[in-house]
């Protein structure tokens, strides 16, 4: 039971690092949101679920974080990378396709 | 000593996400880095939970996710409304 | 008024998985919901009925499986992403329509799209979702969203019309 659960925390602990690390690397806002999210949330998930297998009367108290921050975490980076790009942060050379940038001159044209 | 091997990989991700808080080109890349830290740091609470053998922290662990949700939203809010 | 008992129970819920079964709690924090819901009612676009409880269930039971393979996948996608040297990524915005309609569908959509291998959803309009892509592939739209929303289209659209 021990080794599973120290097993369960190792591996969101090492996501972790992973989503750090992606955080650190990636060329631009968007693709570090990327990385940091994705990598979070399932270390969290991993995490909370290697606790709740040593503590199972923790379980419906780690389960409301896990379902909370599961919900929050993605809503939080599509959040600030909308308002990243509305304010013009600096887009990878790399990106290859852009159908966004129509879309928001679009907008601003019918604004005015 | 599990326990503190856990706690090296989150130290590690911490250590990254604070290394782009403090480089970050743009407030943007703050903010994302201190969100991601946030929910690191909010599951680093669940496991000392599990290493003082206290559930209070389970309530910490919470809030703590709670607060850091409402501050990226604010945070991302403002800087679009500021530029 | 199954509105208000819909409401009430899902502010039960946490609270009673917050505090456990002590009765004292039990009723304190089922009077504070009903009071809360009754604040929040006129506020809230939802309708509720027996086939809500459905609706629930085939998100419990055929959703939730689904995302968590999904957002596994998507781990070891970013995984091997960020530890290769060369860093191979592709990044573009694009484009890609969906069926769904409503609030609370398109949320559950935005977030499995964000939390699913390589994609970010970054803004929608009335029936498009803008989405980054760490690695394109496709010409069309709909070839694109196939690709990105495939497995989850289908699934929401059956639980929220």
């Amino acid at each position: 039971m021990m080794i599973i659960s120290y097993g369960l925390m190792l591996v969101g602990a090492f996501f972790y690092a992973i989503g750090g690390l992606g955080i650190l690397r990636m060329p631009d806002l968007f693709n570090r949101a990327q990385a940091g999210t994705k990598a979070t949330t399932l270390g969290t998930l991993s995490l909370l679920l290697g606790v709740g297998v040593q503590h199972p009367d923790w379980m419906p108290k780690l389960l409301l974080i896990a379902v909370f921050i599961a919900v929050t975490n993605p809503v939080g980076s599509s959040t600030l990378a909308r308002a990243g790009y509305h304010s013009g942060v600096e887009v990878y050379q790399g990106t290859s396709v852009d159908d966004l940038k129509g879309f928001y001159e679009k907008e601003a044209g019918t604004d005015e | 000593m599990m326990d503190a091997l856990v706690f090296i990989l989150i130290g590690l991700g911490l250590l990254f996400g604070l290394i782009r808080l403090l480089r970050g080109p743009s407030d943007f890349d703050r903010v994302l880095s201190l969100d991601t830290m946030n929910i690191i740091i909010s599951g680093s609470i669940v496991v000392f939970a599990l290493v003082f053998d206290n559930e209070l922290y389970l309530d910490i662990a919470i809030v703590y996710a709670i607060l850091a949700f409402l501050e990226t939203i604010v945070f991302a809010r403002y800087l679009e409304g500021r530029s | 008024m199954s509105k208000f008992i819909g409401t009430t129970v899902i502010m039960f819920i946490p609270w009673v998985m917050l505090t456990g079964f002590d009765p004292a709690e039990l009723v304190l924090g089922a009077v504070v919901a009903m009071v809360i819901a009754g604040i929040i009612l006129k506020s809230l676009d939802y309708s509720f009925g027996p086939g809500s409880i459905i609706g629930a269930l085939r998100f419990l039971l055929v959703y939730v499986p689904v995302f968590l393979w999904e957002l596994i996948k998507a781990n070891i996608d970013v995984a091997f992403r960020v530890l290769s040297p060369r860093l191979p990524i592709n990044p573009g915005f694009v484009r890609i329509p969906t069926g769904i309609k409503g609030d609370y569908g398109r949320l559950a959509l935005a977030n499995s799209i964000t939390l699913t291998p390589g994609t970010l959803s970054v803004d929608g309009d009335e029936d498009h979702l803008y989405i980054h892509w760490i690695d394109v592939k496709g010409e069309t739209e709909e070839e694109r969203g196939e690709q990105i929303s495939g497995p989850f289209e289908g699934i929401l659209g059956g639980i929220f019309k």
